[in-house]
């Protein structure tokens, strides 16, 4: 069976082109890129041009990028540095809607007495404005709000904010791991002072990830110990994984406009041909400020794991807000703080598309989930087939 | 992905009793759309009073689907009296076992048929029974407590797994962890005086101690190179010579009295002492 792959925002496929690129790297030029030999310089020479990638693809400096193990090391080495470098500030901001790597991590340093406050959404998974302002005080050390959510795709206005705080002199960190090659992202026009990026969201390996350190700001590191990327990060480099992911931010940037074109109207296709083929559902989060690639849609009466494990049948991969697939008892927290009523948020489906998606793919799936929807609300006691009438308008 | 059998694949693939009976015998809607699992059973007696039929109509994930279509498989051909007897546990075992996480389904099962007989029955539902106690996922004491003694849960997050209470804000797991101890408390109460073990005779004795070290206590020992020999029984003392690790080792008093006498006074009599003997 063939997989049909539309959970890109869990995890992607790697690019052929990068795993071309970093293969040389596991098997014959092994030499460690701190060492004096030819051998391991040339590794050396390879990073920095890996370097001088992800920094294009950010529009930043090659010295503001920080190669990481991942985007949860990312988040947790901005989140604890601007604590250590505001020792006397006590206060962190941040959303309810984050991803567990920044959400997961201010409930713990809340513990540890921080005082932290969780920024509401509206129902369209929007950030409120005004009330970011009144939540800044004298005593905020950072904030941390990510660039675009993982399950809705919402893009919250970071450059703007960060401004904001920036006028306050309150250090901006955000999570960009869902951002990233998505849309367009120049550090030149901001003044955002930290960015997570993860490679395994963008067609690298999973294992690698960058922080963008801003040129100026103070940074305390995370892991400490040799002088690797200028002793912001000790350890011995993931080479293969580097040179990989600087082939991937050289894809991404190519791909921009597939990724805001191709991409979107297939996105538009799927939305757009489930809305009109099945009664009683609809899209969790802003329709049009979102990522090109995501659409979250519910679907009345029905749950969610049923819905994947029956997509499942058919190769199809997406993921769910349900309870029973988000690990917890509690369906997502993203759409509870939207405030999506309990009888869509079970049913919430998140399709998140790639540029290797076809449209033959997407017609099957526009092809296939009703049928599934329509199984599933046959055998629910909430369904009722005189819903549909009132529910047509 | 859940570790699912090929019996809940099935079940959940090809669900067997999908839909209503019109005018049921007995009828039961369980469950609720916020908790995320929703199950409403129906079942119809022949003229013999057994079930003759019984459909089901679910709202949740694969192993609740599974869990439903299971239970109403189970009960056909059943008298009232033999589908009463059925627990979650049947439920799960039916579907060669749900993941720990998804307990909850086969308790939600037992729940439906349980209450689908009372209103067979004619009875009513008690009012305490409706003790609220996780507010998030509307869970009652009584459905607490009877996942508890039914399944012998001893923690909050087995709890959460078999009824789902605890699993939203938390709030409520002080008072989940004092029902538990409660039950705990009164099961031992129960046992003690009841319990009133016919006295033994010393050779009785000595046999029983002697097997309690070969099966419970000398597996333990000889796990850390030790090990320990039975000398003799006076009364209610008994005497051990320790042996291998144990004859060297300072801890080895402790080990007398925090395990080997605990352990014997469990398994055989509580008022025996151990003592060391040195040779």
């Amino acid at each position: 069976m063939k997989t049909i792959y539309l959970d890109n925002n869990a995890t992607t496929m790697v690019a052929p082109e990068v795993l071309e690129e970093m293969l040389p790297y596991f098997r014959d030029l092994y030499g460690n890129p701190s060492s004096i030999h030819t051998f391991g310089g040339q590794v050396a020479k390879k990073i920095a041009e890996a370097r001088e990638k992800a920094a294009s693809l950010l529009g930043a400096e090659p010295d503001e990028i920080v190669f990481t193990s991942c985007g949860t090391e990312s988040d947790n080495a901005a989140i604890l540095s601007a604590l250590s470098v505001n020792p006397g500030k006590n206060h962190i901001v941040t959303s309810r809607v984050e991803h567990p790597a920044v959400k997961v991590l201010c409930e713990r340093l809340a513990a540890k007495g921080y005082r932290v406050t969780e920024l509401p959404v509206d129902s369209d998974g929007m950030i409120d404005m005004d009330a970011y302002r009144r939540f800044l005080t004298p005593d905020t050390a950072v904030v941390s709000i990510m660039w675009a959510n993982n399950e809705t795709g919402v893009i919250f206005p970071v450059e703007e904010m960060a401004s904001i705080a920036k006028e306050r002199g309150i250090m901006f960190h955000t999570d960009a791991v869902q951002a990233a090659g998505k849309i367009p992202i120049n550090m030149k026009n901001n003044e955002i002072d930290m960015l997570s990026i993860s490679g395994h969201k963008l067609h690298a390996q999973k294992g690698i990830g960058i922080l963008y350190i801003r040129k100026g700001t103070s940074f305390s590191p995370f892991l400490i110990g040799g002088h690797q990327e200028k002793g912001r990060r000790g350890g011995t480099e993931n080479v293969p994984g580097i040179i990989g992911l600087g082939k991937a931010c050289e894809l991404a940037y190519l791909n921009l406009e597939r990724e805001n074109n191709y991409v979107k109207s297939l996105r538009d296709r799927l939305e757009n041909a489930l809305l009109k083929k099945i009664p009683r559902c609809k899209v969790n989060g802003h329709r049009q400020n979102r990522l090109p690639n995501t659409t979250n849609m519910s679907f009345e009466s029905v749950e969610g794991e049923s819905i994947l494990l029956l997509l499942d049948q058919y190769g199809i991969c997406a993921s769910s807000g349900s309870a029973c697939t988000s690990g917890s008892i509690q369906p997502s927290h993203v759409l509870r703080a939207m405030g999506v009523p309990y009888t869509m948020i079970h049913g919430s489906v998140r399709f998140s598309l790639s540029i290797y998606n076809t449209e033959e793919e997407i017609d099957f799936v526009i092809d296939v989930m009703p049928k599934i929807i329509e199984r599933l609300r046959q055998m629910s006691p909430y369904w009722r087939h005189e819903q549909e009438a009132c529910s047509s308008v | 992905m859940w570790d699912y059998t090929d019996k809940v694949r099935e079940h959940f693939l090809n669900p067997k009793n999908v839909g209503e009976i019109e005018n049921p015998d007995g009828v039961a809607e369980v469950g609720s759309i916020a908790c995320g699992d929703a199950l409403k059973i129906t079942f119809k007696l022949d003229e013999n009073k057994r079930i003759i039929d019984a459909k089901f109509k679910t709202f949740g994930c694969a192993s609740a689907i599974a869990s439903a279509s299971a239970l109403t498989e189970m009960i056909k051909g059943k008298t009232i009296e033999e589908a009463a007897k059925i627990t979650n546990q049947d439920i799960a075992q039916y579907l060669g076992g749900l993941p720990p996480e998804k307990m909850h389904c086969s308790v939600l099962g037992q729940e439906a048929l349980t209450k689908a007989i009372d209103s067979y029955l004619g009875k009513k539902e008690e009012t305490a029974d409706k003790k609220i106690i996780c507010e998030c996922f509307g869970v009652t004491e009584a459905e607490i407590e009877r996942a508890v003694t039914q399944n012998h849960l001893t923690t909050v997050e087995e709890v959460t797994n078999y009824t789902k209470a605890g699993g939203g804000c938390g709030k409520c797991s002080d008072r989940i962890k004092a029902i538990i101890d409660r039950i705990y408390s009164e099961e031992t109460q129960i046992k003690k005086p009841s319990a009133g073990r016919p006295k033994l005779t010393n050779i009785q004795k000595i046999k029983m101690i002697e097997e309690a070290i070969e099966r419970e206590i000398r597996p333990s020992l000889k796990h850390d190179g030790g090990d320990i020999e039975l000398i003799d029984v006076i009364g209610n003392r008994i005497l051990v010579a320790t042996r291998g690790a144990c004859a060297s080792c300072m801890a080895s008093q402790a080990t007398l009295k925090g395990f080997v006498e605990a352990k014997l006074r469990e398994i055989v009599l509580p008022d025996l002492v151990v003592e060391e003997v040195t040779q």
